[in-house]
This record gives C-alpha cells, sequence and structure tokens, in this order.
C-alpha cells in the first residue's frame, strides 16, 4: 500500500496534509483498497465544527459504508465537490482527493498523530 | 469454529480474490472489483464457485408425498428433469429456508439449499420425517458447484461438451453432460436475472471445470466473479434472501412471493394453516421495492418513515452497479406499499425521500 511522506495518519486511516494553518484531510490508499469501489461520498458544510475523532464524513462503496473521524479538531473551510460527481476519485488518487479542507483550531494536536514512517509500520505490523 | 474452504480455495488466492469468512466458508467477495465483475455477468458472463451450497437428496417410495408435506409449493407439477422453486415453512409460516427442488424421479429429488441453513434444513427434515417410507442424504460435501451466469454463458459452456446445451431449458437439467471428461450434472438456473448454467460435479472435478470454463471463456470476457456482485445481481433481478426479504420472521406472503405458496395445495404442508390465515385475514405488512430520491445509499437494517412514524426497515439497499440508483426492498406497513407513495429512509439520523416503485427494478 502506498504511504505518502510528508502526511499526517490515523490509525483510522485517515491522512491530514498541512497547509499554513490550514490542513488537507482525506482516507489512505489502504482505506480505499479495504473499502473497494467508491460510489458514493457525505460531506459536511463549510463552516461545520468538529472535534479530534468526531465524524465528519461517511464514504460508502457498493458493499459498504464507512465513516471518516476528524484527526484533529477543526473547522471545515472547503469541501471535494468533486468527490460528489466523481467519488471513485478516492480510488484512483487517495492522496490527491482531499475531502475537506480544515482550519487547525490547535496545531500542537498534530503531535497526537503518525508520521508516515510512524504509519507504514503501523500498516506492516497492526493491520 | 474455522470456516472452510471449497475445493477452489486455491484458485480464489491465485486470482486475487479477496477472501471473507460467508455462512462459515472461506470465499472470495471479489477479485478485480465488484462492479467490473457485476457487468461482466450482465454483459458478457462471470464464473461463480457455489460449492459451499449445500445438497440434500430424499428419496424412496414416499419422496413425492413427503416433499409435498414439507414444502409450500406444488412438487407434484413438475416432470423428471425439472425444476422448482420453493420454500419450507414453520408451522407459523416462518421460513426454514428457500431453494431450488431437482426431480430425478418420481422417487429421488435433490434439494439446493443455502450453505448457512444446510445443517438446519436438515435437521429439520429429518425432525419431520414422520412415517414417510424415504431416506434423506446430505451429500454437501461430496458436490462441487459453479455457476455460469451471462449471456454469454451457453456460448462458452458448448465448448467444453458435446451435449446440445440449448436443449437444457430454463429451469431444467441434464444429468449426463460431459464437461472437459467429467460428468456433471447442467442445471439451466442461477442467482442474477441473467441466463446461465450450475454445473455440479463431484467435488474432485471442480477445479478443472472451474480453469476450463475460465480459459473457454476468455476472448468473451468472462470473470471470475465474486459474493459481492451475487449479491447486487440477485436483488436488481427482484430474487429474495433468505434473512433479508424472507426469514424465520418474514412469511413468504411478507415477502410478496405468494406464486411459491400453493394454498390451494391438496395435500397439507407444514405452515399452510398459519399462512392460510394470514392471507385471508389480510397482511399487515409486505416487501416493496423503493427509490431515493435524494442523495445518499439505503443499507440492509435502516429504518424507514412516513410522516414521522416508523413503518418499517430496509431489507436489502444498494447503488444500483446496472441503474446507477440508489434503490432498496423495504419490509413496510401493508398502507404504504401503493406505487407512487413517498416515503422517508433514515440514513445516519437524517430522513432521506424515497418513492415506492416495483421490485422488478431490471427492467428486461
Amino acid at each position: 500500500m502506498k504511504v505518502v511522506q510528508g502526511l499526517y495518519y490515523t490509525n483510522d486511516h485517515e491522512w491530514l496534509k498541512v497547509d499554513g494553518d490550514e490542513a488537507y484531510v482525506g482516507l489512505s490508499d489502504y482505506a480505499q483498497d479495504q473499502l473497494g469501489d467508491i460510489v458514493y461520498v457525505e460531506l459536511p458544510e463549510v463552516d461545520d465544527e468538529f472535534g479530534k475523532e468526531e465524524v465528519f464524513s461517511a464514504v460508502e462503496s457498493v458493499k459498504a459504508a464507512a465513516d471518516v473521524f476528524m484527526p484533529v479538531d477543526g473547522k471545515v473551510t472547503a469541501v471535494n465537490e468533486e468527490l460528489l460527481d466523481d467519488p471513485a476519485l478516492i480510488n484512483q488518487d487517495p492522496y490527491e482527493a482531499w475531502i475537506v479542507k480544515i482550519e487547525l483550531t490547535d496545531k500542537s494536536q498534530l503531535d497526537e498523530l503518525m508520521t508516515s514512517d510512524e504509519y507504514e509500520k503501523f500498516l506492516d505490523e497492526e493491520v | 469454529m474455522v470456516a472452510k474452504k471449497t475445493p477452489l480455495y486455491d484458485e480464489h488466492v491465485k486470482l486475487g480474490g479477496k477472501i471473507v469468512d460467508y455462512a462459515g466458508w472461506f470465499l472470495p467477495v471479489q477479485y478485480e472489483g465488484l462492479i467490473p465483475e457485476h457487468e461482466a455477468v450482465r454483459n458478457a458472463a462471470g464464473l461463480f464457485d457455489v460449492s459451499h451450497m449445500g445438497e440434500i437428496v430424499v428419496k424412496g417410495k414416499d419422496a413425492l408425498a413427503y416433499l409435498q408435506y414439507l414444502l409450500t409449493n406444488d412438487i407434484a407439477s413438475i416432470e423428471t428433469d425439472q425444476i422448482i422453486y420453493t420454500f419450507m415453512c414453520y408451522p407459523d409460516g416462518g421460513v426454514v429456508d428457500d431453494f431450488l427442488v431437482y426431480k430425478y424421479s418420481e422417487e429421488e429429488y435433490l434439494l439446493v439449499v443455502n450453505a448457512a441453513n444446510t445443517d438446519k434444513d436438515f435437521k429439520w427434515m429429518i425432525d419431520n420425517k414422520k412415517d414417510f417410507n424415504i431416506i434423506i442424504e446430505n451429500k454437501s460435501d461430496q458436490i462441487g458447484e459453479v455457476a455460469i451466469q451471462g449471456p454469454k454463458s451457453e456460448k462458452i459452456l458448448q465448448k467444453l461438451t458435446d451435449t446440445d446445451l440449448s436443449s437444457i431449458k430454463p429451469f431444467h437439467f441434464n444429468r449426463k453432460v460431459n464437461i472437459s471428461g467429467i460428468e456433471c450434472m447442467v442445471s439451466r438456473t442461477g442467482y442474477t436475472g441473467e441466463d446461465g448454467f450450475e454445473v455440479y460435479s463431484p467435488a474432485e472435478g471442480i477445479v478443472k471445470i472451474w480453469n476450463d470454463i475460465l480459459e473457454a471463456g476468455k476472448e468473451d470476457g468472462i470473470k471470475p466473479t465474486g459474493l459481492g456482485c451475487r449479491d447486487t445481481l440477485r436483488f436488481e433481478a427482484g430474487m429474495p434472501l433468505y434473512g433479508n426479504e424472507i426469514s424465520k420472521d418474514i412469511t413468504p406472503l411478507e415477502g410478496g412471493l405468494k406464486f411459491f405458496v400453493k394454498l390451494d395445495k391438496e395435500e397439507d404442508f407444514i405452515g399452510k394453516e398459519a399462512l392460510n390465515k394470514q392471507w385471508k385475514e389480510g397482511l399487515t405488512r409486505k416487501v416493496a421495492g423503493f427509490e431515493l430520491l435524494e442523495r445518499g445509499i439505503p443499507r440492509e437494517g435502516y429504518e424507514v418513515y412516513k410522516e414521522g412514524k416508523k413503518i418499517g426497515h430496509v431489507t436489502t439497499g444498494y447503488m444500483s452497479p446496472t441503474l446507477k440508483k440508489s434503490i432498496g426492498n423495504a419490509l413496510i406497513d401493508i398502507n404504504e406499499i401503493e406505487l407512487g407513495n413517498e416515503v422517508d429512509v433514515m440514513i445516519r439520523n437524517r430522513p432521506v425521500k424515497a418513492k415506492i416503485i416495483s421490485r422488478k427494478f431490471l427492467k428486461k
């Protein structure tokens, strides 16, 4: 499974990419592979606020529905509306197909997430 | 209990199948992907391992009388080499299982039952044997089975046999078809809504048959197909799944499947009285089809509401790979099943508008 360097990861297989005071959040390659062909994505609204580990989106394949959790506290500043028409973008390029962009409430929470190396090890050992 | 492997397990692994534990069997939910596999069956052909299915033989002088007593359909209505779909019910009308019955002769029949129900069915059949002069045998472990399904099925399978397959009509079978040098039983049946065949062979021959069919079907685009699309295909075609549309708590009448319950059958059968009563008094709920009018995907178990009042639940729901629409079946209050009626399906605590439509989602 592909793991991209420089991103943060959760053990629920979300990734987070910092962009100044904001960050993009999406699903890892492992998560999309587990789900299979994604046919539906439910998005939150801009300005919605979520706490760390709160469900902010749902991603569904033909077979299964999976909740997507917020890696850190944040407020949604943008949603990737392309996913509404083409949910399979997550399968094709999970690290480009971000789901939301958030304003980071507390940057120090990033330290609680896994680095790419740690996530790679996590996939090897735990999954 | 550790799940069992069918004789084709190693083939599934070689083909990159994503293996899951289904009804106590290690089987592939998909290989390449559910959607391309679904489309292969609708447009060309797919090959399923269905070796997990249970095979129970009933034979003896009273075989027909026993099955007439045990089953809801009229088993006397079929000829030798013909097949009938039926329910086996409890006295209260709930369903023990649903399956196909193959008539070998006046005194011998094969029942091909759901894998998860095989042991339960066998016990139920023994418990209700009474004084009937019959033998009941569970042959599930001796028989391998694959299903080739899709419009190209006949063309592909014909390459492997001298028997004229066009001579096998829907819901009929031939017990002496030589495929890849192995004597098989071939029936024109399936669970996808497409033309196709089910091939039964001795368990040890099924690997060769599987590989030969895949090879013979290459130029016609055959794919190995998993359990994932088996369910989406049967669902689109309006076929029920035990545990969803019918169960020990949902009668065939509530499942909208009265055609397979012969209440006017001369003989008494288990469940007849209860089903007759339910029919005469009128159903209070029934399985209906629906289509979402807003975004979302309905899933099994989601609740259905009408004007804030709960009226039932979703029994099967999908984003249909063929129709590209969110559709489902729901067991709901009988007063709400009218075509065009609007109801709400609760998706993650949010009501999503839906419209009642025919359960025959696929117009063929």
